[in-house]
């Protein structure tokens, strides 16, 4: 009897402790970091979460009073595994942010949970237009396939170029790309002679270069992601079709600032568009640049790396916002209409969609210093995502 | 056309040099490796580390590739997969993967996940025109090693002592044994040099395969049709196989993209039901 007394008062204790903890834990806004940091999209993983711990050690981890505490899990690129994560990381660690996000199957994944649990998503990396209408709980600081791929329209018909092949990988983004280019591309009087759309996994290119190359277009256009994107680019000069007067022209993936310098040679002259380049020329990102390089053995800071960076910027700037609430509603309202200046220009939150609005730029390959870069040379300012845009 | 068929020519050598090992390690000495891929990643790191990090030249770098990959298959064979020789085929599995698994790891924490690029001499690169037809150089260059890789291999196992060592260790290990022949010692140097040409594969793959961590288990499907459909007990089998998918699915994919990755499964179908035991099976085994 006595002892069934004393379990019932020790569980009474442990209770209210229990209860007692929230109290404390109230300063600390825990955000849930969820990155593919192995399998073949690890690149993406290291550089994302080493852009958002940049921006807390430049920025201090004290936000309107709370402290900021970054929990990184791997999901390694598996949506099934990015949904438990989150489940995880929401019910049980008490995360009130969710950021991350690879891959587009992966941000989708986390959609039912975000809205169930009314807690905020921060999409940081993956490009599919739509993964913003999956919940009113998400939101996205890295870009959209159709936001960068419609300027490189725009640009090519501009530029003397008539017909061209679209050349993009069998998913999601890449029929985005495809679309968006292609629709634009008409619109200004050009021509898609034909698209080809090559597996994801796919080991050699040769037969759809080949492809490209008897099609005789003025340019091609395509849309890989960035790792497999550098393998195309050394088999496009090895096929010659540089030589046979096809111009390459892509979105910024293919020559990705992280791994363009051993592409070597050949990449020099690839015009891409993109909303960042390593070496965009504003005070903010030099000072981002050197802060990256310093606190990751002179690693590049890539696109994906800025998408990290910029989401700590946004639940930094909402918190403020808030004063510090971290509660889904609240933190969503402030989120909506928030503008800064990343590294890559002036950003701004579309308060309608969402999703973020940016400048893309147009740049080119050169040698700089003897390394490669993506040198911009022309801007599309403040671009929205045009298939939102265009539902309305 | 004729390019076409040039460059699958060029992907199926590509895919037999890479693929061969194992049927060397399968067919000959039983053993389910899965782990293949590994000591074809092995090679293709060892030249992108000697390429960019020290300057070697290409050249070096194949021999290179090829000895390291063979020199980590030796040593591997004698710490652990020798004692799995006698065990089920499913434990070998479950082995060999679980070595793939560790050969991921190991390689993304020590050389990054990112793609590797290495940057071809410049007399290897670009294209040529022979009679009207498109050539890599490249490509051409992987054509001529990888055939007189297959001769020499196929001269060495059915010409040389070396060569009926290994066939009598195979087919009665006992009776070899009695006879006189080092069975463990054979075997370890057919299974090192079964890795050293999947390095060596490695190496020269990296070019136009690429190069990342996940390479073992992006390529173990193509071993494994490669093996399957061309039998495991001649050199010519995988290598008429290696050949057929090489051109099948380069093909495939140039003429009718929409279904183009299905064509070398498809392929494999037929073959396996046409052929259950490979093209040139020997029957019985």
């Amino acid at each position: 009897m006595l002892k069934r007394r004393t379990l019932v008062a020790a569980a009474g204790a442990a209770l209210g402790c229990l209860a007692a903890f929230p109290v404390a834990a109230q300063e600390v806004v825990k955000v849930g970091l969820i990155l593919p940091m192995t399998g073949p999209f690890a690149s993406t993983g290291r550089q994302v979460s080493a852009g958002a711990k940049t921006f807390i050690q430049t920025h201090g981890d004290t936000v309107a009073g709370k402290k900021i505490e970054l929990i990184i899990r791997d999901d390694a690129g598996v949506a099934d595994q990015t949904r438990r994560i989150a489940q995880e990381l929401v019910v049980n660690d008490g995360a009130k942010v969710l950021a991350g996000f690879g891959l587009t199957p992966l941000a989708m994944s986390v959609a039912p949970v975000a809205t169930q649990a009314k807690v905020p998503a921060i999409v940081m990396a993956a490009g599919t237009a739509s993964i913003t209408k999956a919940s009113p709980f998400i939101t996205r600081t890295s870009g959209t396939l159709p936001q960068y791929s419609l300027p490189v329209g725009t640009w090519a018909a501009q530029n003397g170029i008539k017909n061209v092949v679209t050349l993009v990988s069998d998913y999601g983004p890449g029929i985005d790309a495809e679309k968006w280019f292609t629709k634009e591309f008409k619109a200004k009087g050009g021509e898609v002679t034909e698209a080809v759309r090559v597996p994801l996994q796919n080991p050699d290119f040769a037969p759809f270069l080949q492809r490209v190359r008897d099609a005789k277009p003025d340019a091609v256009f395509v849309f890989l992601p960035s790792g497999v994107g550098s393998l195309f680019m050394k088999q496009f000069s090895e096929r010659g079709l540089a030589d046979a007067g096809i111009k390459l022209i892509a979105t910024g993936d293919v020559t990705d600032d992280d791994i363009l310098n051993s592409m070597g040679k050949p990449s020099i002259g690839t015009i891409t568009g993109h909303f960042y380049a390593t070496a965009h020329d504003s005070p903010e990102n030099k000072a981002y640049v050197e802060a990256f390089k310093k606190a990751n053995d002179n690693m590049r800071p890539n696109f994906m790396s800025v998408g990290g960076y910029d989401g700590m910027a946004l639940i930094y700037a909402a918190l403020e916002k808030t004063k510090g609430d971290a509660s889904g509603p609240a933190f969503m309202e402030a989120v909506k209409g928030l503008s800064w200046t990343s590294p890559r220009g002036p950003v701004s939150i579309d308060p309608e969609t969402r999703d973020i609005i940016q400048n893309i730029y147009m740049r080119e390959v050169k040698e700089v210093n003897g390394e490669l870069q993506n040198v911009e040379f022309q801007t599309f300012e403040a671009l929205k995502d045009p298939e939102k845009a265009e539902a309305k | 056309m004729l390019t076409i068929l040039f460059d699958g020519v060029a992907y199926g050598m590509l895919l037999f040099i890479l693929a061969c090992g194992l049927t060397v390690t399968l067919g000959l000495m039983n053993f389910i490796n899965l782990a293949h891929g590994a000591f074809a990643m092995a090679g293709g790191y060892v030249t992108v580390i000697m390429m960019n990090r020290y300057g070697i030249s290409f050249y070096w770098c194949l021999p290179a590739a090829f000895l390291v990959s063979a020199l980590i298959g030796l040593v591997l064979e004698r710490t652990l997969y020798q004692w799995l020789y006698q065990a089920p085929h499913l434990d070998q599995v479950l082995f060999s993967i679980g070595i793939v698994f560790m050969a991921i790891a190991a390689t993304d924490y020590f050389m990054g996940g990112q793609q590797q690029l290495i940057n071809l001499p410049p007399e290897l690169s670009g294209r040529m025109d022979v009679f009207g037809v498109g050539v890599g150089r490249y490509r051409l260059f992987t054509i001529v090693v990888c055939a007189l890789l297959a001769v020499a291999l196929q001269f060495i196992l059915s010409k040389t002592r070396f060569g009926s060592r290994l066939r009598a260790a195979v087919d009665d290990r006992r009776v070899a044994m009695g006879l006189g022949i080092n069975v463990p010692l054979v075997f370890a140097l057919t299974f090192a040099f079964g890795s050293g040409l999947a390095g060596l594969g490695g190496a020269m793959g990296a070019e136009i395969l690429g190069l990342d961590p996940n390479f073992p288990l992006k390529f173990m499907i193509y071993f494994l049709i490669v093996v399957s459909v061309g039998g495991t007990s001649t050199v010519s089998g995988p290598f008429l196989a290696a050949l057929l998918l090489g051109i099948a699915d380069v093909a495939g994919k140039y003429y009718v993209p929409a279904i183009g990755p299905f064509v070398i499964y498809a392929l494999m179908i037929v073959m396996l039901i046409v052929r259950p035991n490979g093209l040139f099976a020997r029957g019985g085994r």
